[in-house]
Parts: structure tokens; C-alpha cells; sequence
């Protein structure tokens, strides 16, 4: 097997399944991915969970706060999430897979506000899937009016004060959403935005709120709450009303500053801590020349030299490490539940970051000395339960022709099945990717 | 196939009311020896393989110091070494000092020493020797020689008859019968043996390296040095509270009446002498939990001590020992007619180590495991061959147990 296709499968997919055949070529395979878009999987949408929530909240008010079992939002988060954990230890387009991961990211609604709960797994399917290969600003658009978005970031409670509701109600301005959307999603601090900025991209925004509890159950645009009149954003003129707000993400959405703030971080994701400035002008360049056509950066990515050689350049995020781990065991999708509570255990839950900036994406954030004792606990505790395997079978799976004869000899040499897959998944090379 | 004859009260039910009419006529102690759903069955797996010399040492034979002077600890009464001094088992044999407790069982007649023991195989790879071991055949299977005897022991009322102890359940316990399983919460730590061997492969990585190095320290390693005991003596803990647990539920009336558990980094290729004890401490404290959680129902548990196979007889160049044949095995528990070494010795000099290298092999392991089917947990003839297929060679041993 070729070097190549082993470093595209853990570098841009999620690691090979214990007996999966490789593919053949490795650019092939990963080109593959980026062509037409696989139908969405199934799940519930941001409307059902909006839905479900409104129901529970309706069974409360009936039963003085009480609600019979899990009620409705639990286990349709449940769903969601093993649903997630089942597409990636199957997944046939697994660079796919790891791009929606990327972008879910870059876009952090997390389940740490409540409120975001039912709706998370629409998120990734109305605003980040149908936009990974496509276009940026679409996908800048899609998530600044999903429900997700709106309520993690207050959105959906900003009044323009000049409003009808706000002149009457003498509320005003949230801007969280307008400063994140200007600092993490769009151009970055680099983009040279002010205060004034964010607060007339707030100002756009106002009306862009959420039906929570009754039809659509879902984005709606609130006239009685969006500020009149035109605003200024950049030096750029946007009008009232919905269409201005649009107008005004579509812009950002294909501002020069915010392709080159994407480029970086797809290069820092997929490539190195540091990403090597050339890499990150050519990813960028792609984007500026093709108006922010993502399918066609992601081309451009697994292009980069920098991407194939070293191999092994990046430490595994939790999410990675756990993923890359099971799918070597050949965890079978019924026991998806492992890796939602290996994400747990490691410390990074699933859409549960922190803050609004997402998980990190650095080895100096998930290297620290406890953490990896953590993660041979995790990695031995999972071991044990795969004792019938054959330890050089997962090996291979796990790292074919990147494993270094050090650890092919340790594991060889160890006392048992559940030591030697320890070993493999301790080594340094399963570490990285 | 049934365990008992076919009729009208070859029922569980009726067998408890068989039970009760005993008690009634004042044979409580006979009535609850002879019920096969009382009797508990525990087999401890040691993976890696243990050095059955080095844990009971044969300082009565002349060419062992010869062999294995390194590792050779002081005679029983001799001035003691840093481990102490051998405990004496009736003047060939000594038994490590880290096993204290399994002594005073052996002084109690309720510990067995069986030594120069084997399967039925011999190979040297640690998996396929595993499979060998709990799989009971001279080929492997896919399930195991505990699960398949299982089919013939009374299901208690609430639970599985069998239970596997800790994360996963091994060969031993897999098969048609339905098993039970249970683990602590959260994770488990690996021990600290292969925490220094993941250390090694960690330290050429010039990121990785010095982090790890310091989540051990903080976690207490002193340092990463193969053979360095765990300060912390992590394994030490973790077994006992495992059979303490274990013991807790084999005690309940409705709780299982066979467990399987395991205790893993035997192998002592290097620096044996001190990797070697916190293994050691850990089997004895979990052995004690064992015979303390269990309480009354001791007297009608055996546990059975096996390991995949011994090591070389000789010492390697790096103070360990490398894989071999002839073994050890321990068999403890209220009912076990202890106090003993069983051993047909062979000998160690030259002529007589299997292949010029290891312990020969002088008793069929499955020998053990069948006498203690036969007689322990009462199965019949059919079962136990079941348990076994294809060991006609190696019968039953008898007088494991007392009465």
C-alpha cells in the first residue's frame, strides 16, 4: 500500500476501518468526495426540534413544571448525536465528513446554551452540509438565519432601538452575533472592522429572530424589531429590511479579507499548526479567484505539498483521536454510544465547545500532560473490549505504512491483545495525523 | 443435556425445595455443600505470562541459582533481601514475600500451589497461548471452556450464573451461554508496566515526549524507567477493588456463581524483579478481597489462578525472562484441600528443561480445571467433556478439594 493513501485517509478522512481496502489513489479518492453532494442524511430538522421543545415546555406549564420521562428534546438530541457518531464510523465520503466537522466548527452553536440543543443537528443539515462544497457566502447566510446561530448568539432578542417594538419597549441592541460573525466567521480582526461596524452590522441584523413557539417554528424576519433605514457597514450602504441583511453577509461573505482568514484556517486544520504561508495563499487565492467556491479551496488543499510531506504534522484533536481509534477497532455502529463518550472523557463533547470561537484547533490546547494520561486511560479502557481482535490487523488499519518499527515491535511484543492495541493507539504516530 | 436426572423434581425449584426439606432435618452444612447452584467458581486470568519461578521459587533444587541467580530470592529464614525473604512452602518451594496473604491461605490448608503446569499447547505467542488457555482445545475456538461449562449450572433466580469482571469479557466467558458483565464507571488505568513501555515510544517525539513525561509525574511515576515501581501503585489498587467487587457479587443470593477476571502485565522481559511486585502485591490483595468479601460462602468458593504459560528458565540479558512453557497455577478457596505444592517436579538442569530453555511441563492444566468441574461445581461427565472437547489424555484430577 502506498504511503500517499494512508496520509490522505488520516490526514483529510477519519483513519481507515479495521479491513477496509484502501483506496488506490489518494488524490482520486479525496477528489471523489468534493464531487455532487450525497443525499442529507436523515434527522430531525431545526422546525421538529423547535417543535418538540415547544412541547415540552407546553406539557410543564401543564404539569406545574413537570414533564413525564425525557420528555421530547432529549432523545431527539440523543439521536442526533448518535447519529453523527454512526455516519462517521461508516462514512463512505469521510473527508466529507471531516470538512461539515470543520465547518460545524468554524460556525460553533453550542449545546452549552440550552436553547441550541433541539436544533443542533438541523444546524449541520440545512446550514453547514448542503454548503461544503459550495459556496461560502451561501453557507455565512444559511447559518446567520438558522434558529442554531440566532439563539446561541442573541440574535433573536436584538431590537433595534429605532424600531417600532424598541421605541415603544425602549430595548435595544444585542451585538454578539454581529461582533462574531465580523471576528470568527467572516473577516477576523485582520479585516480592520470597528466598534462601529459591529454595531451597525447589528443594527442590519435586528428582525432576524426565531419563531420558537409557533409557526414556522423556525427563522423569521421581524419588521417590528428591525432598525429602519439604511446603514453603513465597511464603508459599504445596505438597506432596510430583510434583503439588506443578505446583502450585507454576502458581502462579508466574499470580502478579500475573509478569504484569506478561511484560507488560514483550513491550512492550520488540514495541514499545520503554523500554516506555511504559501499554503495559505494558495487556498486563498482559490477562494478570491472562484468568489469563494469551497469545493474548489478544498481541491487546492490536497494539492498542497505541505499536506503530503511531512506526514503525521498535526496532533489529534479529541475528536480525531477517538474517531480514528474506533474506526480501527471496527466499533460497529450500534456501538456508537463509545465514541460519544470518548469525545465525554477527553474532553471534547460533541457541539459542546466553550465559547463561540470552537474547539481549538493547535496542539499547544490539546497536548497537556494530563490529557494524554487520559487518553491511554480511554485508550486502554476501550481496548479491553476488543480483545478478540488481531492487535496487527488494527495496526494496519490504523497505521499501515506509518507506523514506525519501534511501536510494530512493542506491540508485537506485548502481553496481551488489549496491550497491544494500547500500545498502538499510545504510539506517537497514532497521536497525529 | 441436563444436570439432573429427568423427572418431576428435576427442576430448580425442585432442588430449593429439596434445600429446604435439609435444613429442616438439620443437614444444613451437607445440604448446602452438595447444592450446585451454591458453590462459587472465580478464575483469575494473569496475561503476559507469569513467571511461575519466580513467584514460587524452587530454592530446594540445586541448579536454580545456576540458572536465574538474579532473580533467585533468600531462603526461607535467611537474611532478607529488599523484597524480603521467600515464605516457605514445606522445604523445596518458596513463595514470593509480595504474596503474604496467599501464604497464610496456604498455612490455612485453603491455598494450592500447583507448579510445572501447562496446557495442553505450547506455543510461545502471548495471543494464541490466551486463546489456547480460555478457549480449552488444542486448536482455537470461539468460545470458551468456562462459558460452555456454565450451560450446565443452575441459573440463581435474578442473574447470569456467569460474570465477567472488569472492561470486556474474555474468551473464557464467551460462548452460547448468556453471561453477565460488570465494570466500574469511568476509565480504567493501564498499568504502570505499559505506561513506560507507551513512554518509551513516546519519547522520541519531541512534542509528545516531555508532556507525557510530565502527566506521569504528576500522576506520581518518579521516572521513565522500565521497572521503576508505580509510586502511586495504581495496579495495586485497581485489582483488589475489581475482586472486592467481584466477591460482593458472588455473595449475593441471586447474584452469579462463576466470575472471570483478569490481571494483566506479566511480562517480565526486563527488570523482572521489580516490575514483577506491584503485580505481585495487587494479585494478593485482590486474592484477600476475595476471601473476605465472600465471607461465609468462602468455604464453598474455589479460585482458580491461571496464566498462559511460564517463562525461560534462564535469566535474559536484561534481568527478565523471556517466554516459555512450564507454568504455575494457584488454586484457593475454603473447600480446596491446600497446604500443598502439587508438582511432579522435573527438574532444571540442562537435560531436563523442555527444549534446553523452560520448566518442563509435567501436569495438564485442563486436568486441574476439569477436577475442579467435576468436583467443585458437581457437573457431570457430559459437561464437562463438553467444556473440554478432546481432552480423553487428560483426565480429571482428583483431591483438589476436600470432603
Amino acid at each position: 500500500m502506498s504511503r500517499s493513501v494512508h496520509v490522505a485517509a488520516v490526514r483529510f478522512g477519519l483513519g481507515l476501518r479495521l479491513g477496509e481496502a484502501p483506496p488506490d489513489d489518494a488524490l482520486g479518492w479525496l477528489e471523489s468526495q468534493l464531487g455532487p453532494e450525497a443525499p442529507l442524511p436523515p434527522g430531525h430538522s431545526a422546525a421538529e426540534g423547535l417543535r418538540a421543545r415547544s412541547e415540552d415546555l407546553a406539557e410543564r406549564e401543564r404539569n406545574a413544571g413537570d414533564l413525564e420521562g425525557q420528555g421530547r428534546v432529549v432523545p431527539l438530541v440523543r439521536a442526533e448525536t448518535l447519529a453523527w457518531a454512526r455516519r462517521r464510523l461508516t462514512a463512505e465520503q469521510p473527508f466529507r465528513e471531516r470538512l461539515v466537522d470543520f465547518w460545524m466548527n468554524h460556525f460553533t452553536a453550542s449545546r452549552r446554551a440550552g436553547l441550541v440543543n433541539p436544533v443542533i443537528g438541523g444546524f449541520e443539515r440545512e446550514a453547514i452540509r448542503p454548503h461544503v462544497t459550495g459556496r461560502f457566502a451561501d453557507m455565512l447566510v444559511a447559518v446567520v438565519r438558522h434558529p442554531a446561530m440566532l439563539l446561541y448568539l442573541d440574535n433573536a432578542g436584538s431590537v433595534g432601538p429605532g424600531s417600532p417594538f424598541g421605541l415603544r419597549s425602549g430595548r435595544g441592541l444585542n451585538e454578539n452575533l454581529a461582533r462574531e460573525v465580523l471576528e470568527l466567521h467572516s473577516l477576523s480582526p485582520a479585516g480592520g472592522y470597528t466598534q462601529g461596524d459591529v454595531q451597525e452590522l447589528a443594527r442590519i441584523l435586528t428582525g432576524w429572530s426565531v419563531a420558537l413557539r409557533a409557526e414556522p417554528f423556525g427563522f423569521q424576519f421581524r419588521p417590528q424589531t428591525h432598525e429602519p433605514g439604511s446603514k453603513q457597514l465597511l464603508g459599504q450602504e445596505f438597506g432596510p429590511g430583510e434583503a439588506g441583511g443578505e446583502a450585507a453577509l454576502r458581502f462579508l461573505g466574499t470580502h478579500p479579507a475573509t478569504f484569506r482568514h478561511l484560507a488560514f484556517r483550513l491550512v492550520r486544520h488540514f495541514v499545520a499548526d503554523a500554516p506555511p504561508p504559501e499554503a495559505v495563499r494558495a487556498v486563498g487565492a482559490s477562494l478570491r479567484d472562484t468568489g469563494g467556491d469551497l469545493g474548489a479551496a478544498a481541491r487546492v488543499l490536497i494539492r498542497l505539498p505541505q499536506a503530503w510531506e511531512p506526514p503525521l504534522g498535526k496532533f489529534r484533536a479529541p475528536m480525531d483521536y477517538v474517531l480514528a481509534a474506533c474506526r480501527a477497532l471496527g466499533l460497529p455502529p450500534e456501538r456508537a454510544e463509545a465514541v460519544l463518550n470518548g469525545l465525554g472523557a477527553l474532553g471534547q463533547p460533541l457541539w459542546n465547545a466553550p465559547q463561540p470561537n470552537g474547539w481549538a484547533d493547535t496542539a499547544a490546547e490539546w497536548a497537556a500532560p494530563e490529557a494524554l494520561m487520559r487518553r491511554l486511560d480511554w485508550a486502554f479502557t476501550l481496548a479491553g473490549r476488543f480483545g478478540r481482535l488481531d492487535p496487527r490487523e488494527v495496526a494496519e488499519a490504523a497505521l499501515g505504512p506509518l507506523a514506525r518499527a519501534e511501536t510494530v515491535t512493542a506491540a508485537s511484543r506485548a502481553g496481551s491483545v488489549r496491550d497491544a492495541i494500547t500500545l498502538v493507539f499510545g504510539s506517537p504516530e497514532f497521536m497525529h495525523r | 443435556m441436563s444436570l439432573h436426572p429427568k423427572g418431576p423434581h428435576a427442576t430448580r425449584r425442585g432442588l430449593l425445595l429439596g434445600l429446604a426439606a435439609s435444613l429442616a432435618l438439620g443437614r444444613t452444612r451437607v445440604a448446602f455443600a452438595q447444592l450446585p447452584g451454591e458453590r462459587r467458581l472465580v478464575v483469575v486470568i494473569l496475561r503476559g505470562a507469569l513467571d511461575g519461578l519466580h513467584a514460587v521459587q524452587p530454592y530446594g533444587d540445586p541448579a536454580l541459582a545456576g540458572l536465574r541467580a538474579p532473580l533467585v530470592l533468600p531462603e526461607p529464614g535467611q537474611e532478607p533481601g529488599p523484597e524480603g525473604a521467600l515464605l516457605d512452602l514445606g522445604g523445596f518451594f518458596g513463595l514470593h514475600p509480595a504474596l503474604p496473604a496467599l501464604h497464610a491461605m496456604y498455612a490455612a490448608n485453603e491455598a494450592l500451589v500447583l507448579h510445572a503446569v501447562a496446557g495442553p499447547y505450547r506455543s510461545r505467542s502471548h495471543f494464541e497461548a490466551q486463546d489456547l488457555l480460555e478457549g480449552g482445545a488444542t486448536e482455537r475456538l470461539t468460545s470458551g471452556w468456562l462459558n460452555r461449562a456454565l450451560a450446565a449450572v443452575p441459573n440463581p433466580a435474578q442473574a447470569r450464573a456467569g460474570l465477567a469482571i472488569g472492561t470486556g469479557v474474555p474468551l473464557l466467558l464467551r460462548g452460547a451461554t448468556p453471561i453477565g458483565a460488570y465494570a466500574p464507571p469511568g476509565l480504567e488505568r493501564p498499568a504502570a508496566d505499559l505506561i513506560y513501555r507507551i513512554a518509551e515510544l513516546q519519547a522520541a517525539d519531541p512534542l509528545l515526549g516531555p508532556v507525557l513525561a510530565e502527566g506521569m509525574r504528576a500522576r506520581g511515576f518518579v521516572a521513565q524507567t522500565i521497572g521503576a515501581p508505580s509510586p502511586q501503585d495504581r495496579d495495586r489498587n485497581a485489582f483488589p477493588r475489581l475482586a472486592a467487587a467481584a466477591a460482593r457479587l458472588l455473595a449475593a443470593a441471586d447474584g452469579p456463581r462463576v466470575a472471570a477476571m483478569e490481571l494483566g502485565g506479566w511480562d517480565t522481559h526486563a527488570g523482572q524483579r521489580n516490575r514483577i511486585l506491584p503485580l505481585l502485591r495487587a494479585l494478593d490483595d485482590g486474592l484477600a478481597a476475595l476471601r473476605d468479601g465472600l465471607g461465609a460462602h468462602w468455604a464453598r468458593t474455589a479460585v482458580l489462578v491461571v496464566t498462559e504459560f511460564g517463562r525461560t528458565a534462564r535469566v535474559n540479558g536484561n534481568l527478565g525472562t523471556d517466554h516459555g512453557t512450564g507454568g504455575l497455577a494457584f488454586l484457593l478457596g475454603g473447600g480446596v484441600a491446600g497446604g500443598r505444592v502439587v508438582a511432579d517436579w522435573p527438574g532444571l538442569t540442562e537435560g531436563q528443561l523442555h527444549e534446553g530453555r523452560d520448566l518442563a511441563p509435567t501436569l495438564d492444566l485442563r486436568r486441574v480445571a476439569k477436577g475442579l468441574m467435576r468436583d467443585h461445581l458437581r457437573l457431570p461427565e457430559p459437561a464437562v467433556a463438553l467444556a473440554f472437547p478432546g481432552s480423553a489424555e487428560a483426565p480429571a484430577l482428583p483431591g483438589l478439594l476436600r470432603g
